[in-house]
């Protein structure tokens, strides 16, 4: 294998965060303690460098491999590239004021690894590659889960998820190892072959399948494997469960449909009825628990599961392409709407010391700046216009419908009027209720106004002006299938 | 280019409802002002759309169309014809008349004015709309707003149960029509969201006949259908004034103008299978709605319930399905919209300053307030149908399509329908007279001495305006009959021989 230039384009960004880490972890031994905050203007300043810098080299309209056919480069992975270091780019924005987390040069490093995992994984062609990827993602994010190490929550946050999360791992693997010892390669678009020729036995093909179904819906917490996620949300640090609850969701996603539309087209019809009973449970399971909670942030993991179940009806639709475009374009406005909630979240927490959802009562009389913020976030995940979360719903319902899957569209319609309903309770508190605190302003910082700006008028712009989005998700989702 | 009108008058309320939330909170007068400034905008672009209008070309004017996501088809497409001209009139008068009589809000008024205006948008939107994908659009832009009005400047006792009650009902509604509506659009073929080529898309008459109910309740909940009336007074009640009048005025008929626009126009076949049993619903709005009404001691229930029985009305005219009955429907939206945005203004002006809405507690308004009470007779005699009032005009052409009718099967004729529902004026009379008359001309309780005060300029400028329009329309049925007229006959042109 002989190296040219090209085959750099590919691992481009990863090479690029990675020099971003080390300056990084330079710039936290040097600078002084108190000026540690501006490493998250670094990080993010840096990640948006990255994004610009990777703009003129976009894929062909045809997939590359490179690296021995580790790296898959087409549009998909691309896509998946921008969104993942958009959120991170935000998330260390929104960070930065957070006590004990924004000031630590390791939090930002633990950001950046991860991200460069997350990446990994978009591209991954190989399943070495791809489980290398999923680990790299993955071990960050327990220590950061677990980041307040004087925090019995935030350590069990840690542990929880760690223990959850080296369970499935396994059971992926052992997903990888069947596939890999009946095909006699790593390689995904070998082991398509191998499964097309016969050398993989279809029921053999199919346990193998669902082994790797597990460990991904681990990921992107689909039920009955999304048990960790609300305790895991509730104890880690808010910015760092509002990544794990988007990026890391999206990565989940962007692995799960390279897996099923590369290894197992040819069990396009089993797969989807697995999918599409998934869809259901998670969607209904995870908006009738959301009814009852009090906790804000597991409110939000609950409604974040409830999601998971919508974008799995694009998936199961995902063979059309418009469905494949709706998942990419829920993931998208799923990514903005999420961080901004839990941006607010974590910057009203803090004020607040809560996390209750008692002590959101009269938020629009203390900062009503914050409160209209919240309600925009709130009703993109409830699915109303004119915001990101509508079109994406009306994309997957439609997509459902479109590829005959009628019955599945109800369900999701009839799932978000139970999500109206508590997002609007929540609301309701903000913005009916009255508490003692009513004349205390929320002072916020101009980093976390400004993230939260931009993802404010993210929401707006993508649910609006969504011409340009979604042609570029259909490019992605064309992708696909060359 | 011709000037872009419609979205103007579309995009006024949004705009100024986001430059009202960028004025500092406590500058109320400030904010109420602009408020004013822009709803006399609105109105005055949407007195220009309807006086613009040239009838006697008929169709769609104003068009304007680009691109929205041409991938999908989906396109925003604006135009006005006869049917929603007066509606987009409408709008505009309860917008501003609603920031008139909202004077007085003092808790937000900023949060206030921009939710509403954005609620007026979401109307507007709608009425013009002529591309599915746009209706819903606005459709829901029109919807949470309400949740929000009534639930935190609403009536303390119920303001929160009501406000719940509203917003899932109707987002109930929306979303269940929604997927009527991808139906229509995967099973057509034509990859377009365009509701002019989809009106031209010959769907199979079986498919018409299944999707019909989903589309057509999907709206009709929102304009009040039996048995899916029952959010309706609970919100009027619950809501603010000015919001009552938005909800009564405007936003029920948005529900009945979508039922026609999607349901009926689309699917003219499915519309022609199921109208003979939903009229048997429509008669059960009618009379049981002014059978409710006429029972209740508060107030603004009393109003709440007439809403049902007159939008009951409206669903009945167009279920006959016929030119007189469509006719008169579509009067009877802009009429019914005027009388009652004026009916809850007075209610809220008399709770202001009575703090009771108990109607056995109330008398002697005439002698605090008379102009309010010279307008609630108005009101009232439009609401019984008087000739001379837009009421007339509106439910005389509605009884006489009943007669005319000729039901696809199910039933021979209507007339039974026509002699059942004409009870129902009877009831209204009852109660209105019955209001008049004790609230306005009884004897006034001796707690009100000295704690009862006219209605300031704003309010009776609002009421007068109102009343003006209910019996300009009385007297001159030429300003709107022949332009329901045109818009109706594009209706039949789809329901063919009909």
């Amino acid at each position: 294998m002989s190296l040219n230039p090209s085959m750099f384009i590919p691992v481009l960004p990863q090479i690029l965060l990675l020099a971003l880490g080390i300056v990084i972890l330079f710039l936290d031994v040097l600078l002084p303690r108190e000026q540690h905050r501006y490493l998250g203007w670094v990080a993010a300043v840096g990640m948006v460098v990255i994004m610009l810098a990777i703009l003129p080299f976009m894929p062909q309209e045809q997939f590359q491999l490179t690296w021995g056919g580790m790296v898959r480069f087409d549009w998909m992975s691309y896509t998946f590239w921008m969104l993942f270091l958009f959120g991170a780019a935000v998330t260390a924005l929104l960070a930065m004021d957070y006590p004990e987390l924004g000031e630590r040069g390791s939090f930002y490093l633990l950001l950046i690894a991860s991200t460069i995992g997350m990446m990994f994984m978009a591209s991954a062609g190989d399943l070495v590659m791809l489980y290398l990827s999923i680990e790299t993602v993955s071990i960050p994010l327990y220590i950061l889960a677990g980041f307040f190490v004087r925090s019995d929550e935030s350590t069990e946050a840690g542990f929880k998820y760690l223990l959850f999360g080296a369970m499935t791992s396994a059971i992926l693997l052992y997903g990888f190892s069947l596939l890999y010892g009946f095909s006699g390669t790593t390689d995904l678009h070998q082991i398509v072959l191998g499964i097309v020729q016969g050398k993989v036995s279809l029921p053999l093909a199919f346990t193998s399948m669902m082994l790797v179904l597990v460990g991904l819906s681990f990921k992107v917490s689909v039920v009955p494997f999304h048990f960790w996620a609300p305790d895991v949300y509730q104890g880690a640090p808010t910015p760092v469960a509002g990544f794990l609850s988007t990026a890391s969701k999206a990565a989940g996603f962007a692995v799960l449909i390279r897996i099923l539309f590369i290894v197992f087209p040819i069990l396009g019809n089993q797969w989807a009825i697995v999918l599409a009973a998934l869809s259901v449970a998670t969607m209904t399971l995870g908006n009738l628990v959301a009814l009852a909670q009090r906790n804000i942030k597991r409110l939000l993991a609950y409604s974040s599961i409830a999601h998971a179940g919508y974008i799995l009806i694009g998936v199961v639709s995902g063979f059309s392409e418009l469905g494949m475009v709706s998942v990419v374009y829920y993931l998208v406005a799923y990514l903005m709407t999420n961080l901004a909630a839990f941006g607010i979240v974590s910057a009203f927490g803090r004020v607040a010391g809560s996390d209750d959802m008692t002590a959101y009562y009269g938020l629009s009389r203390r900062s009503p700046g914050l409160a209209l913020a919240m309600l925009v976030a709130f009703l993109s995940l409830a699915g109303m216009p004119p915001f990101a979360g509508f079109v994406a719903k009306v994309f997957i319902f439609a997509a459902a419908v479109g590829v005959g899957q009628i019955w599945l569209a109800v369900v999701g319609v009839l799932n978000s009027i139970i999500g109206l309903y508590y997002y609007l309770t929540v609301m309701k508190y903000v913005y009916l209720y009255r508490s003692e605190n009513d004349d205390q302003p929320v002072p916020l910082s101009g980093s976390f106004k400004l993230a939260l700006g931009v993802l404010v008028a993210g929401i707006v712009v993508i649910g609006v002006l969504f011409s340009p989005w979604f042609n570029w998700a259909s490019v992605a989702a064309r992708s696909m299938f060359f | 280019m011709q000037f872009p009108l419609l979205s103007f008058i579309v995009f006024t309320p949004m705009l100024a409802g986001l430059l009202i939330l960028l004025i500092p909170g406590e500058r109320k007068t400030e904010i109420r002002v602009a408020a004013l400034a822009a709803g006399a905008f609105a109105l005055a672009l949407s007195l220009w759309a309807y006086f613009a209008y040239d009838v006697a070309a008929g169709g769609y004017q104003f068009v304007e169309r680009y691109n929205w996501l041409p991938a999908l088809g989906i396109s925003y497409y604006v135009g006005i014809d006869g049917m929603n001209a007066p509606l987009v009139l409408l709008t505009g008068v309860v917008m501003f008349t609603g920031v008139l009589i909202s004077w007085g809000i003092d808790d937000r008024p900023r949060e206030f004015f921009a939710f509403l205006f954005i609620l007026a948008t979401g109307v507007f939107g709608v009425f013009v709309a002529l591309d599915l994908f746009m209706l819903f659009f606005f459709y829901e832009i029109a919807v949470f707003p309400m949740y929000l009005l009534i639930s935190i400047w609403g009536w303390k006792v119920t303001r929160e149960y009501a406000a719940m009650k509203l917003t899932l009902y109707l987002f109930i509604g929306s979303v269940i029509a929604l997927v009527g509506a991808l139906a229509m659009y995967f099973t057509s073929g034509l990859g377009t969201f365009d509701m002019l080529a989809l009106e031209q898309a010959g769907f199979s008459t079986a498919f018409q006949r299944v999707v019909f109910p989903f589309v057509f309740f999907g709206f009709a909940v929102l304009g009040g259908i039996f048995p899916f009336h029952n959010w309706s007074p609970d919100g009027h009640v619950a809501a603010p004034t000015a919001v009552s009048m938005f909800h009564a005025g405007v936003l029920m008929k948005l529900g009945a103008f979508a039922a026609l626009r999607v349901g009926i126009m689309l699917l003219p076949e499915g519309a022609r299978f199921h109208m003979p049993w939903i009229i048997l619903l429509t008669l059960v709005n009618v009379v049981y709605g002014a059978f409710i009404a006429s029972v209740q001691t508060d107030f603004k229930y009393v109003i709440g319930f007439s809403s049902v029985s007159h939008m009951g009305l409206v669903a009945m005219g167009f279920a006959t399905l016929s030119r007189e009955g469509m006719l008169g429907a579509g009067i009877q939206m802009f009429s019914h919209g005027v009388m009652t945005a004026l009916f809850f203004a007075v209610v809220g002006m008399v709770y202001d300053q009575a703090h009771t809405r108990e109607i056995p507690q109330l008398g002697g308004f005439r002698k605090f307030m008379p102009v309010v009470a010279v307008a609630f007779i108005v009101g009232g005699l439009v609401s019984m149908g008087m000739p001379g009032f837009s009421g007339f005009v509106a439910e005389f052409p509605i009884f006489m399509g009943l007669w005319n009718a000729k039901p696809s099967w199910l039933w021979a004729n209507y007339t039974w329908v026509a002699i059942i529902a004409a009870i129902s004026i009877v009831i209204t009379a009852s109660y209105i007279i019955r209001i008049i008359g004790k609230v306005f001309f009884g004897q006034p309780p001796a707690e009100f001495d000295g704690h009862i005060h006219d209605v300031n300029v704003l309010d009776k400028v609002a009421l007068v305006f109102l009343s003006t329009i209910m019996i300009a329309i009385g007297v001159f049925p030429r300003l709107i009959v022949p332009l329901v007229q045109s818009g109706v006959d594009n209706v039949l042109r789809l329901l063919g021989g009909a």
